[in-house]
């Protein structure tokens, strides 16, 4: 257990300086919201779609106060709490993704790899366009495509936000596989007549399968923000459907001229340190890992006078 | 060994262009089949509300929508060679006017974006780089992961909200409407883009107002990309600063302030103009948000006023248009970075 | 003992040294303490003269190099005393060492490939180089100088103009000799340069250095672990193991008749011509964050004593001149009653890993 939590905490510890303070700061502000997400029906004082408590309507557009701490806006909704119930939407959404492209984008590589030929470079050519288009462009048609079918749900947005991501999944899984698949274990596997089902979710998918983690802290930031993006063009999730922070913003945008900042400084703070928190968890763990970047923390050197020898 | 340097360049830029030819192919087969075969029937989404079923069924018929798709996906990559987008369903536009027309805007708002990343960026990377763990360091690495992770919306609301006022900026469209009709009517949008028209005019007045008005969306759009170049820059020089070159320039005695200008510097700004080619595409996604935020008379705001209109017609030749200008852009950039790097070429 | 030492040594050689370092120590930071990758050594090196420095990969050798010409990374520190054309340049401030790297001190490295500039072309390389060093030389001055140091490696003018990517590996150490060498410095440390190379380069390359006496009247120190180039292209040789130099002298003397065990069992495990088993040294260099006490490598030595384990060996005078550091040679009256008893290998291991 104490080897498991050391080896656990070796980036950490062989750090040293900005790099250590990073990873700290930002796995601090990512808790945070974790933790609001997951315990938003506790922390919120309101939901996320109430316009009124015990009978009395909510201001409209008011201003803070003990009641209702960032205020109200137009829709009567209260700030703060829509703002916590924002990260349980953005982190639903990110973990969605997430999920669905390790589902799509494993097995695509998997066999894409494993198989190689026609499919493969069809597939290879077509996940390269993908990639090369602007992500957030293919996001809106995506999300403008499946919210005519699913309604602006959170899984339409999740499936829009996994075709931009799936390609990345695909291709690092497809190179692990084409490479592993030359090792010599898996050569051996199928000398003893192993089929190529059990080779690739014994063998290949253990191996491939250690990337995902990496990729999908990568890609969290930048998912939130397209996420908040869709919201704010209205292409994502609908203000009664859950809250969301981009769309609050687009709501917030007719407000700052007329002195209302309360509607959009909070869900717009909320965007900038949540997408902090991950980068620099990001960034951090970057400098840990990569040893071109690496900064180890050294003992100083002391020569002691020397010995008569 | 010999001399590759002759000869081999344009046979790299033929190569390169010739390589981007499927790929272009890919993209629009990947367009045609998200945008055309997915939805299903365009024409009564986009018109259903307005129009009897007589109508709607004459309506497809004269697009070639009642045609098999096979039919239909050739008469789209025929149009698109032939530059040739359809017209619009809710106004009746040509699309490649409405490109014409709106492309510059956007085109203007990316490029000064461009420049003002690039002006802030990479002097700030270089700094951050070369002082290391540094209180500079902190603070321009700080800054460079908070310009990336605020939204474009955000940065446009708070500068709307905050420094439009004391600065006397405009925060909505491209130049004012005076500008916008007099040019018109004196016959002077030359180019359509008017950035460069009201240079070509000459009159400080206008030059004055669209430079104005231009300036919150470009610092917006600016700041997004702003980061990346900090951070690239900066792991660039980490690298380069270690490379063995710089450590034989140092054995050589060179002094050490040309060591980081000639060595380190001169070398992590190459991968930079690769990187470009990226950017580009997440700066036309950026385009969209803050052309929005703006009200910026460009393609991004056209391509979500015509997808709230359900005009598959006019998104599908935005998005075609789009999708091949990024291609388009990288090619150029790997040509561009050939020029400048010698290995590249072989 | 330090002044003994030093008359033994102005003895031995008969014109001033170029380089005299006494007692040098250059030591890592790690995250685990310090490495002492080099721990108290001294040599001298006269005009034209080329010292061989021998041993394991990872005893250091690389270590002393660098820190002789000051190219230590962050953490490292160094002490002793190298004395350079009358100056002690341990002691400089930075400022004033990097002007005599290139011009007094060159360094030539052991992977050709990546220690040029890939955006440079050769003529800027040697054109920023000698301008630095000699800013009144103009332009076509400077172009005849790296012509002519160009065409002493062999290498035509007509490539002055190209990139470093444009030349195959031994070419470019070749380029990187000429430029280290077209200031005409009088002390050159050359770091394994053919260990990157295949053999019929690496011959060409020993040729050169071998000139390189003739040509320039250059000292060297010639860093190797391969002891047939010592014995093609040296004067003297040096044996490093484990952050100390453990025997030097004439490559003949040494050669034939070594002394220190680390020697002997270096020269066993050398393939050659007459080999006919392939020997090895049981064993790897101790961890040099913490050393072994007494000799270093007492705990590979096959004729290690009781002494050994416990007491640091004395640097005397080898039988035909040189020094050696091994109490199997000596001093006997400084050698505690029963310490010539014979040490047991299995003790030790087990001892190492209590």
């Amino acid at each position: 257990m104490r080897k498991v939590l050391r080896a656990m905490a070796k980036p950490f510890t062989d750090t040293t300086g900005t790099a250590r303070w990073m990873l700290v700061a930002g796995i601090v502000i990512t808790a945070i919201f974790v933790i609001c997400a997951i315990f938003a029906p506790l922390l919120a004082p309101y939901g996320f779609a109430q316009a009124s408590a015990e009978g009395v309507r909510f201001p409209k557009a008011g201003p803070p106060s003990g009641d209702h701490l960032f205020g109200t806006d137009r829709l009567f909704f209260d700030v703060f709490s829509r703002t916590i119930w924002g990260a349980r939407t953005a982190i639903q959404v990110v973990l969605l993704s997430i999920l669905i492209c390790v589902v799509v984008g494993v097995p695509l590589g998997l066999v894409s790899g494993y198989y190689g030929g026609w499919f493969d470079r069809i597939l290879l050519l077509v996940m390269d366009a993908l990639f090369a288009f602007p992500s957030f462009l293919l996001a809106i048609v995506f999300s403008f495509l499946l919210t005519d079918i699913l309604g602006g749900s959170v899984l339409a947005v999740a499936l829009s936000l996994s075709a931009i991501y799936i390609p990345q999944y695909y291709r690092v899984v497809r190179n692990t596989t084409v490479s592993a698949k030359e090792a010599t274990y898996v050569e051996a596997a199928r000398a003893i007549g192993a089929s190529d089902f059990v080779i690739m979710r014994r063998y290949l998918f253990q191996n491939v399968v250690q990337s995902v983690p990496v990729i999908g802290t990568l890609n969290a930031a930048d998912a939130i923000l397209t996420l908040a993006g869709l919201g704010f063009l209205g292409l994502g999730i609908q203000s009664t459907d859950a809250a969301e922070w981009g769309h609050d913003l687009n709501r917030a945008l007719e407000d700052a001229g007329s002195g209302v900042w309360w509607t959009g400084l909070y869900p717009g703070l909320a965007i900038v340190l949540l997408v902090t928190g991950l980068t620099l968890v990001g960034e951090g763990l970057n400098e840990t890992i990569n040893p071109t970047l690496r900064v180890r923390r050294l003992l100083p050197v002391h020569m002691p006078a020397r010995e008569e020898r | 060994m010999t001399r590759f340097a002759s000869g081999s360049l344009p046979r790299y830029i033929l190569q390169r262009v010739l390589l981007v030819l499927p790929m272009i192919w890919v993209i629009l087969t990947l367009v045609f089949v998200v945008l055309r075969v997915a939805p299903g029937d365009p024409v009564s989404a986009a018109l259903g509300d307005r129009l009897d079923d007589e109508a709607l069924d004459q309506r497809r018929e004269a697009l070639g929508f009642n045609d098999p798709i096979v039919v239909q996906y050739w008469d789209y990559l025929v149009s698109v060679v032939r530059l040739d987008f359809g017209t619009t369903f809710s106004d009746n536009q040509d699309v490649l006017e409405v490109v014409r027309d709106n492309g510059g805007a956007t085109l203007s708002l990316t490029l000064a974006a461009f420049v003002i990343a690039l002006l802030v960026g990479i002097p700030l990377g270089l700094i951050a780089g070369r002082y290391r763990d540094t209180v500079p360091d902190v603070l321009i690495r700080l800054f460079g992961i908070l310009s990336y992770a605020a939204p474009i919306f955000f940065v446009g609301y708070l500068l709307q909200a905050y420094v439009a006022g004391p600065l006397g900026l405009p925060t909505s469209g491209a130049a004012g409407v005076e500008t916008v009709f007099y040019m018109e009517r004196d016959g002077l949008n030359r180019t359509h883009i008017l950035l460069i028209d009201v240079f070509l005019s000459g009159n400080s007045y206008y030059i004055e107002d669209v430079l104005k008005h231009l300036a919150l969306p470009a610092v917006t759009l600016g700041l997004l990309i702003c980061g990346v170049f900090i951070r690239l820059v900066r792991v660039n020089i980490l690298q380069t600063m270690q490379s063995d070159y710089v450590e034989a320039a140092e054995a050589r005695g060179i002094a050490p302030t040309k060591v980081t200008w000639r060595h380190a510097f001169r070398n992590a700004l190459v991968p930079v103009i690769t990187v470009i080619g990226l950017q580009f595409a997440l700066l036309l996604g950026g385009a969209v948000l803050t052309e929005t935020t703006f009200n910026w008379p460009g393609l991004g705001d056209k391509l979500v006023g015509y997808i709230n209109e359900r005009d598959y017609v006019a998104v599908q030749g935005i998005v075609t248009v789009f999708a091949v200008a990024v291609v388009v852009i990288s090619v150029v950039v790997d040509i561009v970075n050939a020029l400048i790097d010698p290995r590249v070429r072989y | 003992m330090s002044i003994e030492m030093s008359n033994a040594m102005s003895l031995e050689m008969s014109r001033e040294p170029v380089i005299s370092a006494r007692d040098v120590r250059v030591w890592y930071g790690t995250t685990r303490g310090a490495i002492r990758a080099v721990d108290g050594v001294s040599f001298d090196l006269a005009p034209g003269e080329t010292l061989g420095l021998v041993g394991e990969s990872g005893c250091g050798k690389s270590t002393l190099g660098r820190g002789l010409m000051g190219l230590l990374p962050k953490g490292a520190k160094r002490d002793g005393e190298v004395w350079f054309e009358g100056k002690d340049i341990l002691s400089m401030r930075p400022k004033d060492s990097y002007r005599l790297r290139g011009s007094h001190l060159g360094m030539i490295f052991q992977e050709p490939l990546t220690r040029l500039n890939p955006l440079m072309r050769i003529s800027d390389h040697f054109q920023e180089s000698i301008k630095q060093h000699d800013p009144s030389l103009t332009k076509d001055e400077i172009k005849q100088r790296a012509l002519d140091a160009l065409r002493l490696m062999g290498i035509p003018p007509t490539r002055y103009r190209s990139y470093p990517h444009e030349f195959s590996g031994g070419m470019r150490q070749r380029l990187m000799i000429a430029m280290a060498l077209v200031l005409k410095p009088s002390f050159v440390v050359a770091d394994e340069p053919t260990t990157a190379l295949d053999v019929l380069v690496e011959a060409q390359i020993v040729q050169i250095l071998n000139d390189l006496r003739r040509n320039f009247n250059t000292s060297l120190l010639l860093i190797t672990h391969n002891v047939g180039i010592v014995a093609e292209a040296c004067d003297r040789v040096a044996v490093m193991y484990a952050g100390r130099i453990v025997e030097q002298g004439r490559v003949a003397d040494v050669f034939e008749n070594p002394q220190h065990p680390y020697t002997r069992e270096l020269l066993r495990s050398t393939i050659s011509l007459r080999t006919t088993g392939l020997n090895f040294i049981p064993g790897a260099p101790p961890d040099l964050v913490d050393p072994p006490d007494g000799c270093r490598f007492h705990p590979r030595c096959p004729e290690a004593m009781a002494v050994c384990a416990t007491r640091n060996p004395v640097n005397i005078e080898r039988p035909r001149g040189g020094r050696v550091e091994c109490w199997l040679v000596g001093p006997e009256d400084e050698i505690p009653p029963g310490g010539k008893q014979r040490l047991k290998q299995e003790e030790l291991t087990v001892a190492d890993e209590a």
